[in-house]
């Protein structure tokens, strides 16, 4: 016998789930949940959504997401990806973005605008290359401290 | 005796073999790069194609009446059952080589998808709409990568005008539909090359002038790809890229 659980306390077992990548970010923070619905015989459906096509860490999310529903007394929980709509920066949520900064990656800015400088916060910086360590990632450079940073870029 | 395979399951498994060559000739360069800023872009842009592969040949064992998988699409194939334009197999060469030959796969590839977005086969439009976003990075920067090798010293000039005068012959593939391809076009499921020719044909023109490099003046057209006749590069590829799984029948991780 399995107690139902609310949309609310799943939300609150998913936000144990962080991306292996950039630890600070929880899957919710990084929008990638699209979904959560517990169906009439208490069963749970998790909708979720990749950041990038080539993303390697999205087998091993939704392998997580399985343990931690497996670990609260949740027999057999099915998780779906979707495509559509495709995944933008703008589903990261308030709170990622203020992780993100203080873990030392600028958050995505508002389009042709020039992230700040992690830690000097000076906007002039500049783009180092387009691609970074992770594909979410661009690498750029503060022309004030002189320190290259990681910029989460917008998509 | 088994149905031929459909135009739709063709589409999107060229699509798919596109993405994967592509991306196994970029991770190529993986420790190789001549910086490490290239080097890692050049994985990131392999690890997009080949994440878009996965997607498109997904799609095509969904609609598969056997009960294919996207392993034996990407792993079981003789050389003949690939059907891959012949650009993305050509060799790396040097660095300008693979950046003419990503700009000239971008160049066709970035608005090829923003109008695939609108297909009414929804499998795709949403690959579709999920790549261009990448693909707009790759565009991006394969187009600044010759401008500035083009515009650059007069060893990277000479280097860019070798690798157009090498690779320009493969261009005209793109947009030469095979047989399932017409069948799509005539019913506006994937996008008309005539309609798409004009914007591709000034985006590789505006930048070739940009890059002070002249456009190629040879009327030699290499195609055979799209039905599975090849050149000899694409054997050599496959066999690294399938020996695992030809080695070792159904390992995994
Ligand atoms: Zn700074």
């Amino acid at each position: 016998m399995t107690a139902t659980r609310s949309r609310d306390e799943i939300l609150q077992i998913l936000s144990r789930v962080c991306d292996p990548e950039i630890p600070v970010l929880t899957v919710l923070d990084l929008g990638i949940i699209r979904d959560v619905s517990v169906e009439n015989d208490s069963s749970v459906i998790v909708t979720i959504t990749p950041t990038y096509s080539g993303c390697p860490a999205m087998r091993l999310i939704e392998t997580e997401i399985r343990a931690v529903l497996v670990e609260a007394g949740i027999p057999d929980p099915v998780i779906r990806t979707i495509l559509h709509p495709a995944w933008t920066t703008d589903w990261m949520t308030p709170a990622g973005r203020e992780k993100l900064e203080r873990f030392g990656i600028a958050p995505p800015q508002p389009r042709d605008q020039h992230p700040p400088c992690p830690r000097c916060h000076s906007r002039n910086t500049r783009e180092l290359s387009a691609f970074g360590s992770t594909a979410c990632k661009a690498l750029w450079q503060c022309q004030d401290c002189k320190e290259p940073f990681d910029y989460f870029k917008c998509h | 005796m088994s149905a031929p395979d459909s135009p739709l399951f063709l589409f999107a498994r060229h699509m798919g073999d596109n993405g994967l060559i592509l991306g196994h000739r970029l991770s190529e360069w993986c420790g190789h790069g001549p910086v490490l800023e290239q080097d890692i872009t050049m994985t990131n842009i392999a690890l997009d194609l080949i994440g878009q592969a996965r997607l498109y040949y997904q799609l095509a064992a969904e609609m598969h009446p056997s009960d294919l998988t996207e392993d034996d699409i990407a792993y079981l194939r003789p050389e003949r059952a690939y059907s891959n334009v012949l650009l993305v197999e050509q060799p790396n060469g040097d660095f300008a080589h693979t950046v003419l030959r990503q700009f000239l796969f971008d160049a066709w590839h970035l608005p090829f998808l923003h109008r695939l977005c609108d297909s009414p086969e929804s499998g795709l439009g949403e690959i579709a709409a999920k790549a261009v976003k990448e693909v707009s990075y790759h565009y991006r920067w394969s187009r600044e990568w010759v401008i500035r090798l083009g515009d650059g010293t007069e060893e990277s000039h000479r280097r860019m005008t070798q690798a157009l005068d090498d690779l320009w012959i493969y261009r005209e593939e793109l947009l030469l539909p095979s047989d399932w391809e017409q069948t799509l076009i005539r019913s506006e499921i994937i996008p008309d090359p005539d309609v798409l020719r004009p914007e591709w044909q000034h985006a590789i023109h505006a930048t070739l002038s940009e890059a002070g490099l002249p456009i190629p003046q040879t009327p030699v057209i290499q195609q055979g790809g799209k039905n599975g006749i090849h050149t000899e590069h694409l054997g050599h590829l496959l066999a690294e890229l399938q020996y695992m799984q030809r080695a070792y029948p159904g390992q995994v991780w």
